[in-house]
């Protein structure tokens, strides 16, 4: 892999660009891997970069039925933010804030990693009594984030409307070292050094089932014929329910539509995200200049990636009160991604039924923050069978009734 | 959009009078239960690409409950029908059929 550097683009611009190399191999799959992950969204290429970088697994094969970053992680508004209200939630999606600080660096790839603070705007009493106590449990799991008060609210965003006749702003929660990333250089980024480890990413390859023997993974059935295996990892989103039952067992899973919209590009006028869960919108602006926003999900099963479009309507709605500015503004794109929700609203990061197993799945509507730090546990629960991170995250704490209730924290799409 | 046709009421009905009530035919149970039965009758869901029973209720219309039969890899509707069956009518499952000759769902074919 040809190191990415000021020098090389200055090399490069003196020679017309010839000597960019191609950021991936696209190989032919080999007959057997140690370890196979199912799909190259953000989840799986980070989980096989770790099990690479820091287990030295390196025989390792990502299969993606579409182009890698195509799932969720390529239709997200990438906010990135780690002040849950649960202790393994804040353990984790911290790890992955901290993380995302030094990823570009660690990957030789410019994610355009922009801490500018995530505004969680409290709209009802309820609300404000909520984040106060988020502030507080974020206070002793280390997680640096703060109560703030309207005025400081608008300090930091001019273009708010505090007195909305139906959605008052009473303060927010606030948390300066979150913010976004490019969610395409994500997926980039890993699968550039997952392919220089000497990992095969092999794209338009549809996993269509799973072998097993004597309740072990054996390995898997692919459009591009059989490939064997030691260790499975389906890390697959929206499609967890088909491959879970690929492979003989049933999730706490469904699979729902979830969309967002950019407007067309104006002059800076909001350098911060703001989240209003009340109204089911969040917003913020791209570096091009488009806000980006995003609403609730649907609430039925679908595997389209189209949404309803009353939802969009709902959205905008509620925020054009928050924000009467972008009452003016076109809305150029809108899309949907299926997401994977779980009834707590909290990822599953497990063993399975299936010996050699393992799942990673249920971001539902809010994974891409998780990216490092999922793939850093997932990593090392597949490399060494526990890890921290994900104990307790596992596939039977519904029937144990040990839940992680983010669902009230963090009932809106983010 | 989707519009789905109250088997109450009779009415053709946007999705935005709908609220939808998920998956359809869910035996309850209750003490006496094992542990696995109790966890797959709280938490665990059909989520197929494909065929899937659902339940909807008329929330902005005539209120009641019912069933329908959809295609979550499409939005297909095959129909729907009344609350006050523990299956799938026949019509329905041949409806369904006649569009995807040997679909299954959980014990329904
Ligand atoms: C509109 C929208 C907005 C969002 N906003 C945010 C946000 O602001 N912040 C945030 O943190 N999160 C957000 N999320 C959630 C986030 O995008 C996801 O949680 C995260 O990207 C999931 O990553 P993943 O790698 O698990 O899944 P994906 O990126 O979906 O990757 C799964 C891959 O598996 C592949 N696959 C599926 N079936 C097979 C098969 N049979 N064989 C081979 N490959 C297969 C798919 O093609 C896909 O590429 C949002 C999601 C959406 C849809
Ligand atoms: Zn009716």
């Amino acid at each position: 892999m040809r190191h990415y550097s000021a020098f090389a683009v200055a090399r490069e611009a003196l020679r017309h660009h010839t000597g960019w190399e191609r950021a991936w191999r696209s190989p032919e799959p080999k007959r057997r891997y140690d370890v196979i992950i199912v799909g190259a969204g953000g989840h799986g290429l980070a989980t096989a970069y770790y099990l690479g970088k820091n287990y030295g697994i390196q025989n390792v094969a990502v299969i993606e039925k579409g182009w890698l970053g195509g799932g969720n992680t390529g239709r997200n508004t990438t906010i990135i933010r780690s002040n849950y209200l649960q202790d393994p939630s804040a353990a984790i999606y911290e790890k992955s804030r901290s993380l995302y600080e030094h990823l570009s660096q660690d990957l030789n790839y410019n994610l355009m990693f922009s801490p500018r603070g995530v505004m969680m705007l409290a709209q009802t009493q309820n609300e404000v009594r909520g984040y106060k106590r988020t502030a507080h449990a974020n206070a002793l799991q280390g997680v640096t984030t703060e109560w703030i008060s309207p005025q400081r609210v608008k300090e930091l965003v001019p273009i708010i409307n505090l007195d909305g006749p139906r959605y008052p702003v009473l303060g927010a929660l606030w948390q300066a070292r979150a913010g976004t990333a490019r969610h395409d250089a994500l997926a980039w980024g890993y699968a550039r050094a997952c392919s220089a480890m000497g990992m095969d990413i092999i794209q338009q390859c549809e996993v269509t089932g799973v072998r097993s023997d004597n309740g072990h993974v054996k390995g898997v059935e692919t459009t591009r014929g059989p490939i064997d295996c030691d260790k499975l990892g389906i890390v697959v989103a929206g499609h967890s329910g088909v491959l879970a039952e690929m492979a003989g067992f049933r999730l706490p899973i469904e699979s729902v539509a979830l969309q967002a919209l950019v407007s067309e590009p104006i002059k800076p006028c909001m350098d911060v995200v703001v989240m209003a869960n009340t109204v089911h919108g969040y917003m913020s602006q791209s570096d091009k200049g488009e806000m980006v926003i995003g609403g609730g999900a649907d609430g039925y099963n679908n595997y389209t990636q189209r949404g309803s479009f009353h939802h969009v309507e709902e959205t905008v709605r509620a925020l054009v009160e928050t924000f009467p500015m972008i009452s003016r503004l076109k809305m150029l794109r809108q899309w949907g991604g299926i997401v994977d929700m779980t009834g707590d609203r909290s990822p599953i990061l497990s063993k399975t039924p299936l010996g050699g197993c393992f799942i990673n799945c249920g971001w539902g509507t809010g994974g891409f923050k998780a990216i490092p730090g999922s793939g850093w546990g997932m990593a090392q629960l597949m490399a060494t069978g526990h890890s921290p991170l994900t104990e307790a995250f596992t596939l039977d704490r519904f029937a144990e009734g040990r839940f992680i209730d983010e669902s009230v924290a963090a009932g809106v799409a983010h | 959009m989707l519009i789905l046709r109250c088997p109450y009421c009779g009415n053709d009905v946007d999705e935005t009078d709908l609220a939808p009530g998920g998956e359809a035919h869910i035996r309850r149970h209750g003490p006496g239960s094992t542990d696995a039965e109790l966890t797959d009758y709280l938490f665990q869901r059909e989520n197929p690409r494909g065929v899937h029973f659902e339940r909807w209720r008329h929330a902005a219309g005539c209120g009641k409950w019912f069933h329908a039969a959809r295609a979550t890899d499409t939005l297909q509707v095959f129909g729907t029908y009344s609350a006050q069956t523990t299956e799938p009518p026949q019509e329905i499952r041949d409806a369904i059929t006649k569009a995807r000759p040997g679909w299954s769902w959980r014990e329904f074919s």
